[in-house]
This record gives C-alpha cells, structure tokens and sequence, in this order.
C-alpha cells in the first residue's frame, strides 16, 4: 500500500466553521425527532387517537340515541365528546415525551449531545420546544378535525355545539395546550429519572395512578386534594362537565398543571447541569 | 493542547482518578497508556465536560470545556461506550450533529466519505457491527474538522482489517497535523502511532515520557549479544574493562556493562572479526509490564466486578 493512499487527508480545504447557538441547537433536536421510527410511530397514535377517538364515540352514540335512557342523553355533551381523543393521546403524547430524553440515555447518544453542546440546558429548552411545538400543532389539528366532525355527526339529533358556544373554543384550545404541557412534563420526568421504564413508570405513577390511591381517602380529604392532583387540575381546561364538584376553574386549574411542569423541569435542568452524563 | 491538573474523581469511596496532572502537547499523537480500570476513560470523559472531577481542573486550549463556543470544532472525541442512538441513521445521526454548530450538509457527506460508511450511511446504527461503529464514532469525531482528536481504545474488539486502518487514519491524522490523544491498554499498538506516553495506573501517573524512552529505561542493562569467531580474545580483551560476560553457543556472548559502541571500537582496535553486534531491548510488553505491574488492580486469578463497574460508572 503506498502512503499517498494511506495519508488520504481528514481536513478540508477551507472548513466552515459554525459555532453553539440556541437557534442551531433547535435545528439539531428537530432533525432528532423525526430521524427516528419510534417518534413517528407515536406522534402518528397520538393523532389517530385525538383525531378519531371522538368521532367513533359519537357515530356509535348516535347510531343507539334511540336507545339511550334518557339521563344519557340529557348529559350528552358534543364538546367533550368531540375533544375527548385526549384520553388515549395523552398515553402516546406521555410515552414519547419520557423517550425524547430516556432514549439518548439508554443508547449513550447523551454523551454526543452533551459534548457538541456542553452548556446542556440548550438542549433541554430544544427539546423541550420541539416537542411542544410540533404537540402543539398536531394535537390543535386533530382536536379541532374531530371537534367539527363530531359536531356534524350530532346534528341528526340536535345535540351540536358550534365553535362559538361557551366553552367550545376554549375545550378544542385547552386540549391541544393539556396534552403539549403534559408532554413537556413528561420530557422533564424522563430528563430527571433517565431511564425509560423508570420515567415511564413515573408518569403513570403520577398521572393515572395517584388519583386512584386519594380516592382511598375519607371524602373530606380527597375532596380537598383531589383537583389539585396534576391530572385533575389538568382535565379542568378540556371540558366543562365535571362528575366531581370540587374542581378548579378550567385556567385555574390549567395554571396549577403547567406549575407541576415548571417544578419537574427546574428540577430535571438543575440535574441535567450537575450530574455525570 | 489539553491540560489536566490535580484531577481527582471518586466514586463513593473508590478513587478512579487520584491527582492527576499532565499536559498533552499540540501537534503530536500522545498516547494515554494503562490497563483496564486504571482510570483512562473517566479522564478522558472529564476533559470533555461529561464528569466532573471531584478536584482538580481540565482544559482543552486554556479553556474549560464548558467553555468553548464551538466544541467540535475545537476537539472530536471518540468515547469506548458508543454515543450514538442505535434508532437513527449514521447520517441522520451525523446531521443533527453538525447542525448544533451549524455546520453545513457537505461536511457530513465529507466525513462520511472519509471513513467509508457511504453505502450504509442511511441505514439505522443500531444494526452496525463494531468496526462500522468505530466508523461512525470517528466521523463523529472529525465532523467538526478539530486540530484535537481524543480516541478512547478506538483498537478495542476491532478485526485486523479494522486496526490497519485505525493505525492508517491515525498516521494521516498525525500527519494532518493534529494533535490525538489516545488511550489503549496495548503497548505495541501505541508504539506504532505514539511520539509521547502517559501511563498511569489506579487513577495515578505513572509515567510521562516518549516511547523511546521508556523502551530504554526498561533495557537498561539488558546488555549487547555478540557473535564472533574469534570470541576467546575478545573476551580476554573485554574481561580488562569489567564487565559481565555470559557465553551461549561456542561464538556468542553476553555482554553486560559495555555500550555496544565500545564493544565495537574494541573489536576493531585488535581487528576481530564479528558477525553480530546487537543492543538488547526490552520488548514493549516488558517494558509496559514493568511499569504498571504493581498497579494493576485485579490479576487474572482474581474477579473483580468493581473494575467493570470503574470502567464505565454512572
């Protein structure tokens, strides 16, 4: 072998030097998100979940109207049917946002994160505002395709709402802003516990399984607990019909969610800066 | 030009790293040399802002790590574990590399090229063997076009085909004009590539010098083999100047105490004949065991989990 072969040069001839900026690392994390399956299998659920989920329900509903006693019927409301996709979307909405940062810790990628961009946090607020963004964006879409949907399929029976009625704006809005946030949450619980099943775990945990362990408690109690619990609060900005009559207001109680974030995410940041990747 | 000074890493009440200090020089490839667990990769993961050190300070061109404005650019690493997530493509992975730097599209193609990962540079990383990794991870590396490249055990599990051309890229990259740190546990292949050592063992220095160097230390005294006909004279001629002579066959010695130039000048003088002249040098495997056979943790009769876990804690 001849050492002009084997001296083949590394460099270039005029290297484009760039540097680390908020805007680069934006660029980065979009270019992460959609370079892998498993973020575009989720994001494709969570749309089939929050753009159909409703639609189904009410074709089935009102397919058997006649049937329905007449309670149901009084209390049917098309708004919540036609924003209640969330109820399955939050689970992929959840799952992916653990695994926007568990994922990176499972495979070592942290490493290479945090070595292109050593100040760290840029690449948690990327992330985070990717995430959020494109959450944003699709879940708004499919929440208000279902909304309208579900409205023309009501009409038969006279039960639809139109987008100008109280609380129907606020409903397809609010659900859009429910799931980015809890998504942001999610981010921040798997930035904290960097493990998937773990961080998954915990969302779970924390989300879904909470409410159930304060039902356990005397009423008095859980009343007084109860629309405080992430979820709880959360729910108040996607609907206006509550089982429970202790509830916050819908902003109210949207306000007490995003702080549950905000707490995760200072949290998950001081971490982040301080601990070994 | 990185600099590590008074470094110390402690995991719980084990010392990974204990005070440690050198400066490894611009321009040539210095070799960071050690057996397993003797704390290579925590120091290397320390100059790149992924530990911190429990004390002490690194810097990669007078700046902390942290503090460099364009990493890349400035030092490519290579770590052991890999770094890359196994779901993405090498040129999706390599992409959104460049992309925090904004580095353009040409260059990930360029280096893509450089290492010959082109034919499967759209495919998913985690189906990549070992040696497509050390490909990848050296793309990586180079993406940023650095005048500091840091390769930890780039060798490791590698087919001879792969280490040929490890050894290959790390003359070009010397050549370039670069300076590489690189950390083995192997001598011989650090021979080949490093001008400077820095060995260490337990966490501790144990020496901070060029191959050379540590070759002739270790052969100090190992002696000069001598082949000739005429060996009762000159071993009558050498015996005035005090040195140990150890005879083999009928026409060779040993010669201890006596630098090889002088044997020959004294051959010479009294016109004998002699068909060999030799120095003995220690080989580099003696030379590397003499230096770090009290620090090696664990011998092989022991087993020792800690030290995997050492290797790669957190």
């Amino acid at each position: 072998m001849s050492t002009a072969a084997i001296t083949q040069r590394t460099t270039t001839a005029a290297p484009a030097r760039g540097r680390v900026t908020q805007a680069h690392v934006l660029r980065s994390e979009w270019t992460k998100l959609w370079s892998l399956r498993s973020t575009r299998w989720s994001l494709l659920a969570a749309v089939v979940a929050q753009g159909l989920l409703g639609i189904a329900i009410a074709a089935v509903q009102m397919n058997r109207w006649s049937h329905l006693p007449a309670h149901d019927r009084l209390t049917f409301d098309s708004i919540d049917v036609g924003v209640g996709g969330y109820h399955l979307a939050q689970l992929a909405i959840g799952v992916l946002g653990v695994m926007v940062i568990t994922g990176e810790y499972s495979t070592g990628m942290i490493r290479s994160s945090f070595m292109a961009v050593p100040h760290r946090l840029p690449v948690l607020w990327a992330k985070i505002g990717v995430f959020s963004a494109v959450t944003f964006v699709l879940m708004l879409i499919s929440t208000a395709v279902s909304f309208f949907a579900v409205q023309a399929i009501v009409t038969q029976h006279h039960v639809q709402h139109s987008i100008g009625d109280p609380h129907a704006l606020r409903a397809v809005v609010g659900t859009a802003l429910f799931l980015t946030v809890l998504g942001v949450l999610a981010t921040s619980i798997g930035a904290l516990i960097r493990n998937t099943a773990g961080g998954i775990a915990f969302f779970v945990f924390v989300l879904f399984v909470l409410p159930g362990i304060t039902a356990l408690l005397p009423a008095s109690v859980n009343d007084s607990v109860n629309p405080y619990l992430p979820l709880n609060a959360g729910f108040t900005i996607t609907t206006s019909t509550f089982e429970n009559s202790h509830h916050l207001s819908p902003w109210g109680g949207f306000a007490v969610f995003c702080a549950y974030a905000a707490i995760v995410l200072v949290a998950a940041a001081i971490g982040l800066r301080r601990r070994d990747a | 030009m990185i600099e590590v000074s008074a470094v110390t890493k402690r995991y719980g009440d084990k010392v990974a790293v204990d005070d440690l200090s050198f400066t490894v020089k611009p321009g040539i490839v210095t070799g960071f040399l050690g057996p397993n667990g003797a704390g290579k990769s925590t120091t290397m993961r320390i100059i790149l802002g992924l530990d911190a050190p429990t004390s002490g300070t690194t810097t990669v061109n007078g700046k902390a790590y942290r503090d460099l404005a364009a990493p890349l650019h400035e030092i490519g690493a290579m770590l052991e574990a890999r770094a890359i997530h196994t779901g993405r493509s090498a040129y999706n992975h390599l992409l959104a590399m460049a992309q925090t730097h904004g580095i353009p599209r040409t260059r990930v193609d360029e280096v893509i090229d450089l290492v010959g990962l082109s034919a499967v540079a759209r495919k998913r990383a985690g189906g990549f063997s070992l040696g497509m990794g050390q490909r990848l991870g050296i793309a990586s590396a180079l993406l940023g076009d650095p005048a500091t490249v840091i390769l930890d055990e780039p060798a490791n599990g590698l087919d001879p085909e792969g280490i040929l051309w490890i050894r290959n890229l790390l003359k070009s990259l010397a050549a370039d004009g670069r300076t590489v740190f690189l950390s083995s546990h192997l001598m011989s292949e650090m021979a080949l590539t490093a001008e400077h050592l820095i060995v260490v063992g337990r966490g501790r220095l144990i020496a901070d010098t060029t191959v050379s160097e540590i070759v002739a230390q270790a052969s100090d005294g190992a002696g000069v083999h001598v082949r000739t006909p005429d060996a009762g004279r000159l071993r009558d001629l050498l015996a005035r100047e005090g040195v140990t002579i150890s005879a083999g066959e009928r026409d060779v010695m040993e010669i201890q105490g006596l630098s090889s130039d002088r044997i020959g000048e004294i051959a010479a003088g009294a016109s004998i004949v002699l068909y060999e002249l030799t120095p003995r040098t220690a080989s580099l495997e003696d030379a590397f065991m003499r230096l770090t056979g009290d620090s090696v943790d664990y011998h092989a009769s022991t087993f020792a989990p800690s030290a995997i876990e050492l290797e790669r804690a957190a």
